[in-house]
């Protein structure tokens, strides 16, 4: 008698359990998140003083941190963080058109999918940075190496998740769009683009955290501007409180990026069945 | 072996210059890679316009294959499909089908509205038209209430209605419908033959609605064609002497309704059982 949510009727219990559970769990769950960080940085911070780990190798989370505000303030900080940005954001752009427009045309024809097939699977596990060589002898020390790294590892992931969904339109759709006369372009536009816009939406989420990455493996590796290169130059400066500053700061792009796409994937897709709430059956 | 020679058993058909739809000799053969499959035999019969027939026969004899063939979605091996007179090689402007499987017609991405508006706006149509043609579709159908609503967020029935609407503003002059009421509950269906009773009456369409449902082909059409098992002939071509005005209860209790029920069901019976239409047997054993 001590638990009210336990009713004889099941499908009211039921009902009311998962009308409640939403309410009350979220909260929950960001605390738990929250107490995370706070155990993360917590250990972090004793680590070093309690002299686990030499304090010079890794300096507590407080320094590091007040040195990340310190950054805040800095326009050179800014400047660094506009240059893999802008670097991120190009390549990603690119990778995204040339993936998107390569994907719906091999993606919409059997034969060029049968004839590039084995071309793909040869290229695609090539990782990035064994380009690096090649990139620095064709562009050197300049943003479009970074690119070209950016490019190449990006356009996979959104390449063969485009090809994906071309290959999942759905066949009486199809049908319904050829008996109402719709042409090949029209077919495109209203029913296939529709169709792979979830895969695409994977696909770019995918690939904007595979283009942070070789940002600032590029600029750490090749030394072209931004903030892998700060991270490099605060290493050999033997200022490791500020190359710490600059790998969390990395990070927290890392998590805004993620917020970002998952905001535009649930704008973009208010239709599709893993964002839609509310269906009356 | 003796070439096997083609049995003549038709449907009826009219003089040339009458016929809305014809349908001519029409026979499908699949090429898979277990053989060929023939979905469809021949085939022969004609509407007339404003005519609202209905095709039913035993599973698997064929009938979606053959409204594919005569959407254009699909190309007959032999004969041909003839539109007011023209030759159907693609799916034609003046035709809309209405599919069984609503829920995968109806593009999800798009709202009621916009899912009734896409064929008009593909067409070229001009806006205020359109919005016209467009409200006055989904208030045939009963649904002008949620026109910025989702097809998932309607009941199988009401997206059904939305199917139907998209076909009505689309203003064709032949309306196909493959076994649209299939997948929606007994209720929900009878609402929806009324409704297409209404809607047929008030366009002065044609309309070939494809049924596996007896009761359901008898109550609704003027004339029933009844297929034959596959592969697939006109067993029969019946024509229903019910009053034009009918309705659920008085209609289906009419003591006619129950015997051509019974004709039509006895003539399903036969076909399963293998039974071919006398001029196909005679032309079967001539050869």
């Amino acid at each position: 008698m001590s638990a009210p949510a336990v009713t004889t009727d099941g499908r009211g219990a039921a009902a009311s359990r998962s009308r409640r559970r939403p309410a009350k769990k979220r909260p929950t769950k960001q605390l738990l998140g929250l107490a995370g960080i706070l155990a993360f940085l917590l250990v972090w911070e004793l680590v070093p003083r309690v002299g686990i780990v030499e304090a010079r190798f890794l300096p507590p989370a407080s320094e590091v941190i007040a040195m990340l505000f310190n950054d805040f303030g800095l326009t050179a900080f800014w400047l660094a963080v506009g240059e893999t940005m802008l670097a991120w954001f190009l390549g990603l752009l690119m990778a995204v058109v040339l993936a998107v427009v390569l994907g719906f045309i091999i993606g919409s024809s059997s034969f060029l999918r049968k004839i590039t097939n084995s071309t793909v699977e040869f290229l695609r596990p090539i990782p990035s940075v064994a380009l690096i060589p090649l990139a620095v002898l064709l562009f050197g020390v300049k943003i479009e190496s970074s690119l070209m790294l950016i490019v190449y590892a990006s356009f996979w992931q959104v390449f063969i998740q485009v090809l994906y969904g071309v290959a999942d339109v759905d066949n009486v759709a199809m049908q319904t769009a050829k008996s109402y006369g719709l042409g090949r372009f029209a077919r495109v536009r209203y029913v296939v683009f529709p169709t792979a816009l979830p895969y695409l939406m994977t696909g770019v989420r995918l690939a904007a955290a595979v283009a942070l990455i070789l940002a600032i493996t590029a600029e750490l590796v090749i030394g072209s501007p931004g903030l892998g290169r700060e991270i490099a130059l605060a290493q050999s400066g033997g200022a490791i409180s500020g190359m710490y500053a600059l790998v969390l700061a990395t990070g927290l792009i890392g998590v805004l990026i993620n917020l970002l796409m998952r905001f535009i994937e649930r704008k973009t897709l208010s239709w599709h069945s893993s964002i839609r709430s509310e269906v009356i059956v | 072996m003796q070439p096997e020679t083609t049995p003549v058993s038709t449907g009826r058909t009219l003089p040339e210059g009458q016929a809305m739809l014809s349908v001519r000799g029409v026979k499908k053969v699949y090429h898979t890679d277990g053989g060929d499959i023939e979905a469809v035999r021949n085939l022969t019969f004609d509407l007339k316009a404003g005519e609202l027939a209905c095709l039913v026969g035993p599973s698997g004899s064929g009938k979606t294959t053959l409204l594919k063939c005569i959407s254009g979605l699909l190309a007959p091996t032999e004969g041909e499909v003839l539109l007011d007179g023209a030759r159907v090689t693609g799916p034609p402007k003046k035709m809309a089908v209405v599919f069984q499987e609503y829920g995968r017609s109806l593009f999800p991405w798009m709202r009621v509205r916009e899912n009734v508006e896409l064929p008009l706006k593909n067409a070229g149509m001009g806006k205020a038209e359109r919005d016209k043609l467009v409200d006055e579709a989904l208030e045939a159908v009963g649904l002008d209430h949620v026109p910025q609503s989702y097809p998932w967020q309607l009941s199988g029935g009401m997206q059904q209605r939305v199917a139907i609407a998209r076909a009505v503003a689309y203003q064709p002059e032949v309306l196909l419908m493959d076994e649209p009421f299939a997948a929606v509950d007994a209720q929900t269906r009878a609402d929806l033959e009324d409704l297409i009773r209404t809607v047929w009456k008030k366009l002065g369409v044609t309309v070939l609605f494809v049924t596996h449902d007896i009761d359901e082909s008898v109550y609704l059409g003027q004339r029933v064609i009844i297929l034959s098992s596959s592969p697939t002939v006109i067993q029969e071509d019946l024509e229903i002497d019910l009053p034009d005005e009918r309705d659920q209860l008085n209609t289906r209790a009419l003591p006619r309704f129950t015997e051509l029920r019974h004709h039509v069901y006895e003539q399903i019976q036969r076909a399963k059982q293998g039974h071919r239409p006398a001029a196909a047997t005679q032309a079967g054993s001539a050869s």
